[in-house]
């Protein structure tokens, strides 16, 4: 999955070239006008390598995932009319509420962990001082290794049996749970797991809100006596709100589609104590035969992060404090 | 406490931090060198007996060192042409005026709210009626072009002077090499950042791959790792073995493009 794709999705100021394009009152000539068709040609042919793609791979399968939804379809045979049946059995089929809420329960478990952890990074590397930037480095890490690489690390380090922690539990005197090997746990492992990854992400983006914060302002609050909990409640967190809540909406985006780990850490397991939602899609698509009732839960899925990303958008205009 | 003394706390709690955050590479890296690890033996923190098994094991038992060629591969197909398809494409929003350029430019932007996981399905069968599954072009194609980087590359360009391609377009130079000569150059900061980012997002890719990729031969690092499992269920030693290869390639573009991976990741969010 290309996490690139969300990453973007903080929606950029409009295009404020195009405004211009009507610039000239003149009635174009035809040598003007033939002159202004070259131009759109060149320009359509500048955009064709990139647009063609991102049409026939993303616009229209979008569209075709829409249609599969209403159909009953095993990816072989003629796909059938079958209206909203998908959607009614989705609806009132437990495992959508499972799935779901074994997704929330991962957002609900992340979330929090990785945005204190990553604010207390942020503060705390945003002062200067011999090896930040080591430090920073290491905090950063795990962000570029794969969801598959931290996954087989983490079942290695939470081995029930064998592992470094629950070894380490042992001696001093602690029972270890069986991680991911017991369905009360295999959440919670793979939140550690997910934590310990997007920790250095969400530190990346917040130092860099830091950064935008003037320095007078800290200093001059420092002079006045200010203590060092009411600056970073009426200063630094104000003045950071653009970014605290991007960090939420992407974490939001993010976390709804979490896949890779859950995959490689416990495959949904044990006992579907793990499954999330594109765990399920995944599964009704390839294991059961059941495309259209995957691209109805793939849509709902959908509809969940437009919202966000509708929140997004809107929240980015009212109750952000610019600096 | 006097300032500096609690300085001197505060930065000490900073780096116990740190080697908490590295002890599961460390161990990763620890378990890889200690032959049976998980099943005869016990890795322990100095290692009494390092030896490289594990390593022979997993490339002499199984097609981990193709799946490595394959994972570079690709990673590199897809960064060469998503800077070049970003490149063409932010070249045209940023230096024409032409009919439809909102409408395109909003198109672009609304591919990027659009996660993997809702094309999954009409993905695959669009695949598999161009007899596509199980092939390299059939991971390629999906991944050509990027919105991002159209609009990372677009904001660069943005700020290049128009001044320079109009010397050069005086000078006789067309578009197509005003952009090569004279705008890609001015932006090679955007471009490697773009790069990067695109190499890393193809080199960690796991769904689609997973989806589209059948026969071991053609398994990118990540399919490959995730399908140890199977067969080394309880030889740890091989599993870590085979998440160093798949992490000290990041790692390596990490320490020498720092600047440029934390500007793709952070530069995507901030305005």
């Amino acid at each position: 999955m290309n996490r690139g794709a969300t990453l973007g999705t903080v929606a950029p100021p409009a295009s404020s070239a195009a405004a211009r394009s009507s610039r000239d009152g003149r009635k174009p000539g035809p040598t003007a006008r033939a002159r202004r068709a070259k131009t759109t040609a060149i320009a359509y042919l500048f955009l064709a390598p990139s647009a063609i793609p991102l049409i026939a791979f993303v616009v229209v399968p979008v569209f075709r995932a829409a249609w599969a939804s209403f159909h009953t379809w095993n990816l072989i045979s003629p796909m059938k009319w079958t209206g909203l049946s998908n959607y009614r059995e989705l609806f009132t089929d437990k495992d959508t509420l499972v799935v779901f809420g074994h997704t929330l329960y991962y957002v609900a478990g992340t979330l929090p962990l990785t945005f204190v952890g990553g604010l207390a990074l942020a503060l705390g590397l945003n002062r200067a001082f011999r090896g930040r930037n080591l430090l920073r480095g290491v905090y950063f890490l795990p962000v570029v290794t794969s969801w598959i690489a931290v996954a087989i690390v983490w079942r290695w380090l939470l081995n029930p049996s064998v592992g470094v922690i629950n070894t380490v539990l042992t001696n001093v005197g602690i029972d270890g749970p069986g991680w991911w090997t017991d369905p009360a746990w295999s959440m919670p492992s793979i939140i550690i797991a997910s934590a310990w990854k997007d920790l250095g992400y969400v530190m990346v983006l917040l130092l860099a809100g830091l950064q935008t914060i003037p320095e007078e302002l800290q200093e001059a609050a420092t002079l006045d006596g200010v203590r060092w909990f009411s600056r970073l409640r009426f200063i630094t967190l104000p003045l950071l709100s653009p970014q605290i809540f991007f960090v939420v909406i992407i974490s939001l985006i993010n976390g709804f589609q979490v896949f890779d780990q859950v995959y490689a850490m416990t495959g949904g397991g044990p006992n579907g104590s793990s499954e999330v939602v594109v765990e399920r899609v995944y599964d009704l698509t390839f294991r059961y035969g059941q495309a259209g009732m995957a691209s109805a839960l793939s849509m709902l899925l959908f509809a969940v992060i437009l919202i966000i990303t509708l929140v997004q958008i809107r929240g980015e205009r009212k109750w952000v404090n610019y600096a | 406490m006097p300032r500096s003394k609690r300085a001197w706390i505060f930065t000490a709690v900073l780096a116990a931090g740190a080697i908490a955050m590295a002890f599961p590479f460390l161990w990763t890296v620890i378990t890889s060198v200690t032959s049976g690890a998980g099943l005869s033996a016990t890795p322990s923190l100095i290692p009494n007996d390092p030896s490289l098994d594990a390593y022979r094991t997993l490339f002499s038992t199984t097609t981990f060192g193709r799946s490595v060629a394959n994972s570079v591969g690709l990673a590199l197909a897809v960064t060469v042409i998503q800077v070049t398809t970003s490149a063409l494409a932010a070249y045209a929003f940023s230096r024409f005026e032409f009919p439809g350029k909102r409408a395109a430019f909003a198109l672009y932007l609304a591919t990027m709210m659009i996660p993997m996981q809702v094309l999954l399905v009409p993905l695959f069968d669009q695949m598999k009626s161009l007899g596509l599954v199980n092939t390299y072009l059939g991971v390629l194609l999906p991944s050509m072009a990027s919105a991002f980087g159209v609009f990372l590359m677009r904001q660069a360009m943005a700020s290049v002077p128009r001044d320079l391609d109009e010397a050069a377009m005086l000078d006789g130079a067309g578009h197509l090499r005003t952009f090569a000569r004279i705008v890609m150059p001015n932006v090679r900061p955007a471009m490697a950042t773009f790069g990067i980012f695109a190499f890393m997002s193809s080199w960690n890719a796991f769904l689609w791959p997973l989806v589209i990729l059948r026969s071991d031969e053609l398994k990118t690092l990540p399919l490959a790792l995730a399908s140890l499992q199977g067969q080394f269920t309880t030889q740890w030693d091989v599993m870590m073995a085979g998440s160093v290869v798949s992490i000290i390639p990041m790692l390596a573009l990490y320490i020498f493009a720092q600047k440029y991976i934390i500007q793709g990741v952070a530069g995507s969010g901030i305005k």
